[in-house]
């Protein structure tokens, strides 16, 4: 089947079967490997990408479900510079491996764009759907607050 | 792993949606967030043949409130309850017990009629119709008819419905301003399924004693389930500590937990009398 959507800005399609999910589309159709595939059943959350602004598990939506919507993967979360999300995870020593890591910045990235004030309490209720086996989930939620700053509500940047 | 294969459709209209759903001769699924079912396929515990994507179908997504109650879209999703801040109000135990449905990027795609139609024995929405005397409105090839959540979950993720029907709606009574109730569950992670949970609700009458004793369990059977000799044991009585201890004692006597590799059915019959007493505790503070 023929499926077309928007992919980090750019119009996109790809020819898949209706069993493909949005994320290997999006790897094997489409070249973009910065989502990454882990349990390939919803418990991980190293997948998440951004459909239409939301946080959702690429894994557990079919390619052909993304037709016409905008999707935006990590690679459309920064240019040539580190996003602030980024460069907190970098300073705050929030990755080893760095698998679960797109993951980990797509849904941050989600929540703070809607909820710039979200404490801490709240910030470790949303990454409970990311699972982390390297740094402990400590250094990820610092750098999550400290990239805080960088989101603000309409009309208050 | 990846999903069988199977075929894809996206309708339009609901007839159009049900026409195809009995064109597959009963391997035909629907799908709308995908949130139970992508697992399912990923698994290959379900291999259909033809998946009937709800997603252009217009209208399922409203959440309504009125004198009668709230009625819920088959589409609403985990997140759209979340942020209707009148639900607080119009129904607590709903917003209360949504909360702990699964994780963040799930609630912004799981929607009610897939949690209902997967049934699943651990869900909490399930667990909300059943002890809430919730009503379903479910759509197919004979037409529309309306089914109680006491009559439609039947065991481990089956419910009563045909292949060919879709469940359109959830309507749940109207919830009194003064009424008392608790949710409960416990989770090893949040997020993950429940090993037990109890909801709860009851009235106060004159003489300050319970009446109308709703109360619902999930995790502990095949599918949720009210209990109700734990019901018998609160309605007419004030809700003191020995009450809640006999509530709690009547409802671990009239509940037969499985074993599993999370928990043996003991852990499980005692954790459901511990979140019992203590939901019953919170709801006289």
């Amino acid at each position: 089947m023929q499926v077309a959507f928007e992919l980090n800005g750019d119009p996109v399609n790809a020819d898949v079967e209706p069993r493909t999910t949005l994320a290997d589309c999006i790897r094997d159709r489409l070249g973009r490997t910065g989502t990454h595939v882990g349990c390939e059943h919803g418990v991980c959350g190293a997948c998440t990408v951004l459909v239409n602004g939301e946080a959702v598990r690429s894994c557990l939506m079919l390619a052909v479900q993304a037709q016409d919507e905008k999707v935006v993967t990590i690679e459309g979360l920064s240019g040539d510079q580190l996003s602030p999300l980024q460069a907190a995870f970098r300073k705050h020593h929030a990755l080893q491996c760095g698998f679960c890591t797109p993951g980990f910045i797509t849904t941050a990235h989600a929540l703070l764009t809607n909820e710039p004030d979200a404490d801490q309490e709240r910030i470790r209720e949303v990454l409970s759907g990311n699972l982390c086996r390297c740094t402990g989930y400590i250094p990820i939620v610092e750098a999550i607050l400290d990239a805080r700053s960088h989101y603000a509500r309409d009309g208050e940047k | 792993m990846k999903p069988p294969s199977f075929a894809y459709a996206s309708p339009s209209t609901l007839a159009e949606a049900v026409n195809l759903l009995a064109s597959g001769n009963g391997n035909a699924k629907v799908i709308s967030g995908g949130q139970s079912l992508m697992p399912m396929l990923a698994f290959r515990l379900a291999a259909p043949d033809l998946l009937v994507d709800l997603k252009h179908l217009k209208d399922l997504g409203t959440i309504t409130i009125g004198d009668d109650g709230v009625r819920l879209g088959a589409k609403v999703r985990w997140c759209d309850i979340e942020n209707d801040r009148r639900l607080v109000r119009s129904h607590p135990l709903l917003a209360e017990a949504i909360k702990h449905v699964a994780h963040y990027q799930v609630r912004n795609r799981g929607t009610i009629g897939g949690s209902l139609a997967h049934a699943d024995p651990s869900a909490e929405m399930p667990g909300v119709a059943l002890t809430c005397d919730g009503e379903m409105t479910i759509v197919g090839s004979g037409g529309t008819r309306v089914e109680k959540a006491s009559s439609f979950f039947t065991g481990p993720l089956q419910t009563s419905l045909e292949p060919d029907e879709i469940v359109t709606e959830l309507h749940l009574p109207a919830w009194p301003a003064t009424r008392r109730w608790a949710f409960r569950e416990f989770a090893r992670r949040k997020g993950d399924f429940a090993m037990a949970g109890v909801l709860l609700f009851y009235d106060l009458d004159h003489r300050n004693c319970a009446v109308d004793a709703h109360i619902g369990a999930i995790g502990i059977a095949d599918c949720p389930i009210r209990l109700s000799a734990a019901e018998a044991a609160l309605n007419g009585n004030a809700v003191t500590e020995d009450c809640i201890a006999a509530v709690a004692a009547a409802a671990k006597e009239s509940i037969d937990p499985p074993s599993d590799i999370h928990a043996p059915g003991a852990y499980r019959r005692a954790l459901l009398g511990t979140l019992l007493a203590r939901g019953l505790q919170h709801s006289i503070s």
